[in-house]
């Protein structure tokens, strides 16, 4: 198994964040981690990049567990960081160096690369996301888009086996949601996984091959995509779909559960 | 005339607020954008410059002749005209800015400075000798050729390469990471009060007591305060995912070209002329 949680809970001074939580995620997985705001699907990602560590039961990574004492060890840290990178939400916490091409090369610069491989591999990284020419531009004169692009190029760089993304589409226009969508795709796939936190429905059967559904810290369901979508129950009952007003063109106004898509055929 | 009085100090407080920050990120992106131009210092090692005006602030600060400081600031001058920096834009943030400040130490020394007496003051018989003059003549000097030569440097030279370059004066890495990271939340926290203000203004109808606005002065203190709290939690997390462990590195990466090494050795020659005539 690539992640394993066990009976893990975790509170934010008092809040319960995560509630007894058990999953487990395999190897080569595409996973989407759904639920509406607070459900505990940015705080699951921070437990499985190692960041949090739960007040009870525990999470493991290929079957070691992601433990403080595990990550006091350097070597074993670095070894971590080096298979997993995680994508916040919010790209102004990711983006705290001067210019694009600092930004990149800040996590090789941690695992002590020489010098030409960080320049090159920066590179590298930020030509396959198309932002070569921001390299020099600071963060305050980046767009949405171009924020989240570089984001992810920091996490990139290394190219990690496992890549956690925390709403990565959220706040960005329609064309840039779909070229950030098509980027993760081609990364994705092999031997690679990618976790995706998300209560956008849209574009899931492309993202993921599994979903796990969260309510107030639990598990609320497991399943395909197509599963998952097709249960208006369980969406309507996790807030993942709302009661929406239409009027129809008899001028009849009527409310149903709705999403801002339909499933795929 | 009441309403205007009240709309008159509405405007005072808000909206003057939103000019303050507006104006504040205005500069900023305008040093930005100044600072990678394509005029003659922007082209340069940063390291040449530090040291270069440097070399140069230090010539006037030994000058003893103040036409010796005189040619080092129009020698800033012509450094800031081959480099597209407006000299009116210099004026306006630096001299008059500066003259006020030194002005403060600069005349009590006209009138202290005890000498051959070239003028009195009219009624109170204040008496400004020659010696007060040159004293206060080479405050004001050195002022404004030091303030001239830093601003050029600051206006051709994105921050970070100011502080990579400081490197060579043996800056420590970590003054240097904490002095850029510094700018860049100070920039996200001033577009952060910006929208907050834009937003209250908004939502702001009639006339505000001082009361109003003090109460809004310390709400809006406050969730800046707590935001950036937060911010800063999540940047350590940020760091932390990528492998930082507590010790930073920086990839400063400058190369000297021919272009460097014959301005490096222009400027160490003009600082050794100003020296030998200034002395």
């Amino acid at each position: 198994m690539l992640f394993e949680v066990d009976r893990l809970t975790f509170r934010y001074e008092g809040n319960t964040a995560l509630n007894d939580l058990s999953l487990s995620i395999p190897e080569a997985s595409r996973v989407a981690l759904l639920g509406a705001n607070g459900s505990g699907k940015s705080t699951l990602l921070r437990v499985l990049d190692g960041l949090h560590f739960g007040a009870t039961g525990g999470a493991r990574f290929r079957g070691e567990d992601l433990s403080e004492e595990h990550f006091a060890d350097d070597q074993w840290a670095f070894a971590f960081r080096r298979q997993v990178g995680l994508v916040f939400q919010n790209p102004d916490a990711q983006l705290f160096n001067p210019t694009v091409f600092d930004e990149v090369a800040f996590s090789p610069l941690q695992m002590r690369w020489s010098k030409a491989d960080i320049k090159e591999r920066v590179m590298e990284t930020l030509d396959w996301l198309q932002i070569g020419h921001l390299k020099d531009r600071p963060p305050q004169r980046l767009s949405g888009g171009e924020k989240k692009r570089v984001a992810l190029a920091s996490v990139l760089v290394l190219d990690p086996a496992v890549l956690l993304l925390d709403e990565p589409t959220a706040g960005l226009d329609p064309r840039s949601q779909s070229q950030l969508i098509d980027l993760l795709v081609e990364w994705g796939g092999g031997p690679k996984s990618v976790i995706i936190a998300t209560h956008d429905l849209d574009d899931l059967t492309d993202i993921a091959d599994r979903c796990y559904v969260l309510d107030a810290g639990r598990l609320a369901a497991e399943g395909s995509p197509d599963d998952i979508l097709a249960d208006r129950e369980l969406l309507q009952r996790t807030n993942l779909v709302h009661a929406h007003r239409h009027r129809h063109s008899s001028g009849e106004i009527h409310s149903h559960p709705h999403r801002h898509s339909e499933p795929r055929p | 005339m009441t309403g205007h009085h009240h709309a008159r100090g509405r405007r005072g407080f808000i909206e003057q607020t939103i000019d303050g920050l507006h104006s504040a990120m205005d500069r900023a992106m305008y040093a930005d954008r100044s600072a990678s131009g394509r005029g003659a210092l922007q082209q340069l090692d940063p390291r040449v410059k530090v040291a270069g005006l440097a070399a140069l602030i230090l010539a006037s600060a030994m000058a003893a002749k103040l036409w010796v400081i005189a040619a080092v600031l129009l020698a800033a001058l012509v450094l800031a005209a081959i480099s597209y920096l407006s000299i009116w834009m210099i004026a306006t943030r630096v001299w008059f800015a500066t003259l006020t400040f030194t002005a403060a130490f600069a005349v009590p020394a006209l009138f202290l400075t005890p000498g051959t007496i070239v003028y009195t003051t009219p009624g109170l018989l204040w008496t400004i000798t020659s010696q007060g003059l040159t004293t206060a003549g080479f405050l004001i000097l050195r002022s404004e050729t030091a303030a001239t030569l830093a601003l050029v440097l600051v206006f051709t030279t994105p921050w970070m390469h100011i502080l990579k370059a400081l490197r060579l004066f043996r800056v420590p890495v970590v003054f240097v990471v904490i002095l850029g990271m510094t700018c860049r939340y100070i920039l996200l926290l001033l577009e952060n009060a910006h929208e907050m203000f834009e937003s209250r203004k908004s939502r702001t109808v009639g006339p505000m007591t001082r009361g109003e606005q003090r109460r809004i002065a310390i709400a809006s203190t406050g969730a800046l305060l707590s935001r950036t709290f937060q911010l800063s939690g999540e940047v350590y997390l940020a760091m932390q995912s990528r492998g930082f462990r507590g010790e930073v590195y920086i990839l400063d990466d400058f190369r000297m070209q021919t272009m460097d090494w014959a301005a490096a050795i222009g400027f160490a020659s003009l600082t050794a002329a100003l020296v030998w005539v200034g002395r």
